[in-house]
């Protein structure tokens, strides 16, 4: 039976519902957090700073990352920087722009009250990083500096170089690292989550597996907080770093935790196209980019000459035309699709059609090369060195890929899911923006999160579970543990001729093709057939080396990408039931005239939150009303 | 392009390894180098038999998971790169490659070219911090910093924590790693509160893990993908003296 959920948004103006509910949390008391276990799984910039800060606080924290290092989360890759409503501009931003931009820019698929919030805190996240000694950019008079990103008419990015999530997880890891040597952490790098536990309905502990010497391990702890990022390698390639994986949520899934908006994925506009099948990942370059670099395609079909040789007037900068006031800096989901359909009317550049130009010509005119070397020389050596081209003589190309994961585990305004114990923070939770996320705004997610939201709300759960514990003699960890061993024993004695990477690569391009950027209730439908027989497939065809009791990337891999030919099947559902388009979830039957996305917000204003439902059932799909009682649907218009 | 790979392989930590013999073949000259050895990778399990152990995982020079030796040069051949934004577009068609692990006392392989490099994160526990306790933080412009100054803190702080300087050094020292989270911190007017603890609690640490002195060798600089500049060495050499006459003076 599907249900309807409730969020608990605390009532009131939006302005005051996060005051009103940190006045009425419940606290713990210092000497009853030191009996509390807080099992925290990822250790980027969600799981790293709420470890630290959860530490901080004097809990007993466990935080766990499959990386050797939690410095080495995924985290570490963001480049172009984290968006905060400081107004440090003087250009008109305030909290409720912020909010307002990142409503709109989710297509109004996302929640009020915690869009609110996460706008409301950003301004804190500076404060604190800035504190912490994150090297932000600076104006010669040594205040902050700011860029544009996309989505947005204000300029409130702070960035680091191209290297802003690289210097916010290193304050996060330092944080963290301090609380690691004054015993309130315990680490634990290169182990893997591998199942959820829960005890008479509420999340109790994760069973482990030591990466290094295979053994099982199970933990028990009064609460378990996910922040395992996203599910974008579901796509095999993606901007993902290699590791990224959907285990530890779909395990919690399959363990009772609703899983919101499996369809709304993210791609990417600006990434440098697939060049062959070898290829085990794309590269992002910056959105930054798009302040100074001009997208373009030649105005005829097939037009092969060099770029330079293509006179202005025969060139097409799509973005200006088609969106004049916010032009290069169209949201992605939008600058994604035209880029396509560019590509789609025989236009596209380079090696099969399928790249679109990005251009520096004018910004180089301008401003001089020294100017745009220093605002994005690492990412034009980046390109150099993957491409063997030049971005300062000749544009770059570039195409959309798969970047970032909206959809995620249910949670609602504490950030808990609805499996009472499990809270879900980061990109592993599906709460802040709707059907396509700005730039710039996960890494100011995932702070907030794990910074200034989940401290607070953490203690309404545990301050219900004193006296609660549990521990891992009980038979609920046995079971699990059990099952783990078993699943482990199966891949390894499969045995059969294909690899785990070629199922990968098929599944990814299925899904690409079927479930990407344009998709249509006949493709899905395809998927929907195809996905069960690769997964039988891979059950009976993989061949995974080795042993189970020493340390196996062959063994990790199969385990990945099992979850991933499961939960592939929940993606194309949740795209084929969603009988609109939205955000990144663009259904070709849903199109206004000029084919942008044509939102249905009679039958589909809401979160699907799909139910598992066991091995044989189709899952249940329950929702969550979204109202909104401060902004005015509208249809999102960036001309 | 076509290769001949010698490559370590060592089962576990406490075992003896050796270099085996490898074909790489029909191998696109714009693939990466761990593009490379994901080829070589699945032909070997074609053909059953045991992967080669490697770590990456963002596979864009960031992270700083991916360590290979190669051809003795810790991430290769090329200034300011790491092992997997190499391309073999640098190599020659038939070329002989060799790949090891990053050799360091403090660095034990785990198993063929992985090695665990916890000795780096127990540096940073040390005292590679500013204590800012969450929410404490004063409004982030209240304090100026002029560009200069924050461009060099930059600077330093681009370190990726990959322990080629270590790999690199004849004595597997860790100076340039140190060095540049001192000099990051230390140059922030955040940071100086805790600069003198923490200069000499990072050394000492460092000492303790077993990692070797600094004789001025530069092979650190030289393989560094974050091009961290021996220089900071020198800060940290300075920052250190200074922080021993100030607790001599405190200790009077
Ligand atoms: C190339 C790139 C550039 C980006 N640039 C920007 C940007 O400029 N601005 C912006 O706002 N956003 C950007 N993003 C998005 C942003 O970086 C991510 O959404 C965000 O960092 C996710 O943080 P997280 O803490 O939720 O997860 P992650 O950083 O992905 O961390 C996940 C953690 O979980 C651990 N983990 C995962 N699975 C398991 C398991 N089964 N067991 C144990 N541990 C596990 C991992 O080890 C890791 O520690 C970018 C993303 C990419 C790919
Ligand atoms: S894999 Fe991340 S730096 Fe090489």
């Amino acid at each position: 039976m599907a249900t309807t959920l409730d969020a608990k948004i605390p009532t009131g103006p939006l302005e005051e519902k996060w005051q009103k509910h940190k006045n009425e949390s419940k606290l713990v008391s210092p000497a009853n957090k030191r009996k509390l276990d807080v099992i925290v799984v990822g250790s980027g910039l969600a799981g790293g700073s709420a470890a630290a800060t959860l530490g901080e606080l004097g809990y007993n924290v466990r935080c766990f990352c499959y990386q050797d290092s939690p410095r080495r989360a995924h985290s570490i890759a963001a480049q172009g920087g984290i968006n905060a409503a400081k107004n440090y501009q003087n250009d008109g931003d305030s909290v409720y722009r912020l909010f307002y931009d990142t409503i709109k820019g989710g297509d109004f698929r996302s929640r009020e009250g915690n869009v609110y919030r996460l706008a409301e805190v950003s301004v804190n996240i500076i404060d604190q990083c800035v504190a912490q000694g994150v090297p932000f950019a600076r104006e010669y008079g040594g205040l902050l500096a700011n860029r544009s990103f996309g989505g947005a008419q204000v300029s409130r990015t702070f960035y680091a170089r191209g290297q802003t999530g690289q210097q916010l997880l290193l304050g996060a890891y330092q944080a963290l690292s301090r609380q690691i040597a004054a015993g309130s952490v315990k680490m634990y790098p290169r182990t893997e989550m591998l199942e959820l536990v829960v005890v008479e309905g509420q999340a109790k502990g994760i069973i482990t597996r030591d990466l290094l010497t295979g053994k099982i391990q199970a933990h028990a702890g009064d609460t378990v907080v996910l922040a395992s990022g996203g599910y974008g390698n579901a796509f095999y390639l993606s901007t993902n770093a290699k590791g990224c994986n959907v285990t530890a949520a779909y395990r919690a899934y399959k363990r009772g935790a609703f899983f919101a908006n499996p369809c709304y994925t993210q791609i990417h506009p600006t990434c440098i196209p697939v060049a062959g099948s070898y290829q085990s990942k794309l590269t992002l370059m910056s959105e930054s980019l798009r302040n100074d670099g001009r997208v373009w395609v030649p105005k005829q079909k097939g037009d092969k000459r060099p770029p330079d040789q293509i006179p202005e007037a025969e060139r097409d900068y799509y973005l200006e035309r088609k969106y004049p006031s916010y032009g290069n800096l169209a949201p992605r989901d939008i600058a994604s699709r035209a880029a396509k359909e560019a590509c789609d009317t025989g236009r596209g550049v380079g090696p099969g059609g399928l790249g679109v130009y990005l251009d520096f010509a004018d910004a180089i005119k301008r401003f001089g090369e020294k100017t745009i070397r220093e605002r994005y020389g690492n990412l034009f050596d980046m390109y150099h060195n993957i491409t063997g081209e030049n971005a300062y003589k000749a544009p770059m190309r570039i195409y959309p890929a798969v970047h970032y994961t909206m959809g995620g585990l249910w949670v609602d305004y504490n950030l808990m899911s609805n499996l009472p114990g499990l809270h879900v923070l980061g990109e592993a939770n599906f709460s802040d923006h709707g059907a396509n996320r700005l730039g710039a705004s996960a890494l100011m997610q995932g702070l907030a999160d794990g910074y200034f939201v989940i401290p607070y709300t953490l203690g309404n759960y545990l301050a219900t579970q004193m006296g609660k514990k549990v521990s891992v003699d009980r038979p609920e960890f046995k079971a699990a543990e059990q099952e783990t061993r078993a699943r482990i024993e199966r891949f390894l004695s499969i045995r059969g001729k294909r690899t785990v990477a070629d199922f990968h690569r098929e599944l990814g391009l299925l899904l690409w093709e079927k479930c990407g950027m344009a998709r249509d209730a006949a493709g899905l439908k395809e998927a929907l057939q195809r996905i069960p027989e690769l997964r039988q497939e891979f059950w009976e065809d993989v061949n995974v080396l080795g042993g189970g009791e020493e340390f196996n990337q062959a063994l990790e891999y199969a385990g990945r990408v099992a979850d991933f030919l499961e939960f592939a099947e929940l993606m194309c559902l949740d795209a084929l039931e969603r009988d609109e388009s939205c955000g990144g979830h663009f259904r070709v039957e849903y199109q206004t005239e000029d084919g942008e996305a044509l939102r249905n917000d009679d039958d589909f204003c809401h979160v699907a939150a799909w139910q598992y439902a066991g091995p044989d059932s189709r899952p249940i799909r329950n929702v969550e009303p979204l109202i909104f009682e401060n902004v005015k649907l509208a249809q999102r218009s960036y001309k | 392009m076509n290769f001949k790979l010698k490559v370590w392989r060592q089962k576990g930590p406490n075992v003896a390894g050796q270099f085996v013999d490898y074909e790489a073949r029909d191998i696109p000259a714009d693939a990466s180098f761990l593009e490379m050895l994901d080829i070589v990778n699945e032909g070997l399990i074609k053909r059953n038999e045991d992967q080669i152990a490697f770590d990456s995982d963002c596979r864009e020079g960031i992270c700083g998971m991916c360590s290979l030796v190669i051809n003795g040069i810790a991430h290769g051949p090329g200034k300011a790169k790491t092992s997997c934004q190499l391309y073999m577009r640098r190599f020659k068609d038939g070329d002989t490659i060799w790949v090891e692990p990053f050799r360091a006392i403090t660095f034990p392989v785990v198993r063929d070219l992985c090695t665990n490099r916890s000795a780096l994160d127990r540096m940073i526990e040390a005292g590679g911090y500013i204590t800012a306790r969450t929410g404490s933080a004063p409004e982030a412009n209240s304090i100026p910093i002029g560009k200069v100054v924050a461009d060099l803190a930059m600077e330093a702080a681009a370190c990726i924590g990959c322990g080629a300087c270590v790999a690199a050094c004849p004595n597997s020292s860790a100076m340039l790693f140190v060095s540049a989270k001192v000099s990051h911190l230390g140059l922030l007017p955040q940071g100086q509160p805790e600069r003198t603890s923490r200069v000499v609690s990072m050394v000492r640490k460092m000492d303790e893990l077993g990692f070797g002195n600094c004789t001025n060798h530069y092979e650190c600089e030289a393989v560094c993908p974050s091009e961290i500049s021996a220089s900071f060495i020198s800060r940290l050499n300075r920052d250190y003296a200074r922080a021993a006459t100030r607790q001599a003076a405190v200790l009077v």
